[in-house]
């Protein structure tokens, strides 16, 4: 409904910022040449959720993002690093306006975002329409790796198939056999939905009842006593943020904590223990990461996170910090030659990411092929219990890449 | 009373919603049919009630206390207001009023953005009322969601008393049926539009306020209330105090039980609702308080 600048951005009106956005498309081709002179730096366009129930997200994936290019002494390839930023306020509806400034105004060279689903699923198709260079570090829909992929499009984070899928198999090895569940209705939770359907259903298990609440709504309360009154042996869930943690709050406070386990996708906990870590004890998740990981590149990565921002790391930072090592790694290999598109993903395609997760490939589709583990709310931390699956690849929904 | 008592409780949960919807669609309707002023900016008082709830509660360490000063301080902001920009608006064609308040909503996230800030905050449930009964043997509830309900209730019998059985109340009826004749006989009428719109102001921000602690406090939270207000208000019928009691316990329970038992459609049946009432009644449920 209204609109709220990223508070980085600098402070112009809208009428100015018309006029101005006129004169820099006129002006591009005039300076084209002025530019060339100088050593040319790599643009880079972060556009992330800065307000609402996903700001501390898009803070902790920028942090990574830095630290990973900080790690090689702020360059990638040789190349120094312009950052632009743009607030995408997590509305899908914005997200048209949102990248064209990115790309249409500011010309950066690779996009990096976003959250939203929605607002990523904008993203895909402005980049698949102008070959912009696009890294999405989080935002799961099953359809950017899918139907709508593109040789010019990387995820580094999961698709909203993938974390939730082994979390069926856990549950019935739990004992588990009926099951409700909830989450917001979107496309990350819808697609959430379908994929622990399918694997807790292929145990024998059943899903007795779906149930949801538009996004980002967090009125719990009627949706919690209908999980009462139907009395499943457990509930599961998707949830991320803010609204993760009002959820985690009142399914306790409902007294439904100690009756009815719960259980969700690794989002449901991660980055939200300091605020209702009474209320989450127990509560087990899978996730494409876990604190308290037995590796050792994991504990340099979190003391150099906690060193660098004053905060511990989750897997959003990861999730950042791994699009970093991407681009790093890629720009690396094409030694800064960004013009040679071709080659950049080429390289992209066949990287291999020793990520703080543990290592990771890409694959065909441009998702990652990676560990999904079970974690258990212990303290303040999603304590590592075991590996769920192993090098876990989405399955392959109709993609096509030229 | 098996198969009753999740029926029950959903009924309650209902109530509970739509007593707080109440809160800010009575303002929006009074202002509006007393006034005749287009208030869009009405979704943002409840945030900033919600804002100051949360900063108040913070600084006192009390709830309570925070929302006695919060109602000062946004009766203060009405009054201001009204003052300052509304008043130059009555009787202008309501696109200029619209556009107007169109603008207080982004000067007002603005301005949120710079004092509060951008993050998602929660406020804590006070203390004497954070505990849970238990209603079946699965199901307990916070007892605050009662005590928000309580408060509502209050609230609503307080303006029912206001105006049906107070002086002012009357100068009220009287300025929103014939705003000359009421001028004519000698009322202050710009005193009276100053008083409406401070109370629909100090209505919005207690809601936001009294909702805090159980809907936490973010960036844009006045919107989608602001939405579902337009929607009681129409349904309820423009003006009605009456009506937006109705109209919001209807939206109340509408949601709530579609949430549950209709969850693909969640999120539209208020709408049909609307649609629904429309239809039928295309005036609202009910006239002009």
């Amino acid at each position: 409904m209204s609109h709220t600048p990223n508070p980085t951005d600098s402070p112009v009106s809208r009428r100015r910022f018309i006029s101005l956005s006129g004169g820099v498309a006129a002006g591009a081709a005039l300076s084209a040449p002025f530019v060339q002179a100088q050593p040319a730096k790599i643009k880079v366009g972060m556009m992330l959720p800065a307000t609402g129930t996903f700001a501390s997200l898009g803070t902790a994936i920028t942090n990574g993002f830095r630290m990973a290019v900080g790690e090689r002494g702020g360059k990638l390839g040789g190349r120094e690093i312009e950052y632009f930023a743009v607030d995408d306020e997590s509305n899908p509806a914005k997200a048209p306006e949102n990248t064209n400034r990115l790309v249409q105004r500011d010309k950066v060279d690779v996009l990096v975002g976003t959250v939203h689903s929605g607002v990523a699923l904008g993203m895909a198709k402005i980049a698949r329409e102008t070959g912009t260079l696009l890294l999405i570090p989080n935002a799961g829909a099953d359809d950017i790796t899918g139907p709508m992929c593109s040789s010019n499009i990387f995820r580094t984070s999961f698709s909203n198939w993938q974390p939730i899928h082994p979390l069926g198999k856990v549950m019935a090895e739990r004992g588990h056999k009926t099951v409700v569940w909830i989450s917001w209705k979107y496309a990350a939770g819808d697609e959430s939905a379908r994929s622990f359907k399918e694997g807790f259903e292929k145990t024998g298990g059943k899903v007795v009842k779906e149930l949801g609440l538009p996004f980002p709504n967090v009125e719990f309360q009627p949706l919690l006593a209908e999980i009462a009154a139907i009395k499943p042996d457990a509930v599961a869930c998707f949830f991320a943020g803010a609204g993760a943690a009002k959820f985690i709050s009142d399914y306790a406070a409902a007294g439904l904590k100690d009756k009815i386990p719960l259980y969700g996708s690794g989002f449901l906990t991660d980055g939200v223990l300091q605020a209702v870590q009474a209320q989450a004890q127990g509560v087990m998740t899978t996730l494409h990461y876990a604190d308290s990981l037995p590796s050792k590149r994991d504990q340099e990565f979190r003391l150099g996170y906690v060193k660098q921002f004053k905060m511990q790391p989750d897997v959003y930072a990861v999730q950042g910090y791994d699009t970093g090592l991407l681009l790093a790694q890629a720009m690396e290999s094409v030694k800064g030659d960004f013009g040679n598109k071709a080659a950049l993903i080429k390289a992209m395609e066949g990287v291999k990411i020793d990520s703080p997760r543990g290592a990771w490939t890409m694959s065909k589709e441009h998702n990652p092929t990676q560990d999904i583990y079970l974690r258990k709310v212990e303290g303040e931390q999603n304590k590592f219990v075991s590996v769920a699956w192993k090098a876990l690849s989405e399955p392959s929904r109709g993609c096509r890449m030229g | 009373m098996d198969h009753l008592a999740p029926i029950l409780i959903q009924v309650l949960n209902g109530l509970q919603y739509g007593l707080l919807l109440f809160l800010v669609a009575s303002g929006l309707t009074l202002i509006f049919g007393i006034m005749g002023v287009i208030n869009l900016a009405h979704g943002s008082f409840y945030m900033i009630g919600a804002y100051f709830a949360w900063s108040l509660a913070s600084y006192f360490g009390n709830l309570l206390t925070a929302i006695l000063v919060g109602i000062v301080l946004s009766v203060l902001l009405g009054l201001a207001l009204e003052r300052l920009l509304i008043r130059h608006f009555y009787g202008r064609d309501h696109l200029y009023q619209v556009l107007l308040t169109y603008g207080l909503i982004l000067i007002f996230e603005q301005l949120r953005s710079l004092i509060w800030g951008d993050e998602v905050q929660g406020v804590k449930v006070p203390e004497l009322f954070n505990y849970s009964i238990p209603l079946t043997d699965t199901l307990s509830y916070p007892v605050y969601r009662l005590v928000i309900s309580a408060a509502c209730v209050a609230i609503a019998l307080g303006l029912h008393w206001l105006i049906r059985r107070t002086r002012l109340g009357m100068m009220i009826r009287a300025g929103a049926h014939n705003r000359e004749m009421t001028e004519a006989m000698g009322i202050n009428v710009r005193m009276l539009f100053a008083v409406v719109f401070s109370l629909g102001v100090a209505l919005a921000a207690l809601a936001g306020m009294l909702a805090s602690p159980v809907s936490s406090v973010y960036p844009n939270m006045g919107s989608q209330v602001l939405i579902i207000c337009f929607v009681v208000v129409v349904i309820g019928g423009i003006g009605s105090v009456k009506g937006a009691l109705v109209g919001a316990l209807l939206i109340g329970l509408a949601d709530t039980f579609g949430q549950v038992y209709l969850p693909q459609l969640a999120g539209m049946v208020v709408y049909l609702l609307m649609a629904a009432v429309l239809v039928f009644r295309p005036e609202g449920l009910f006239r002009k308080t």
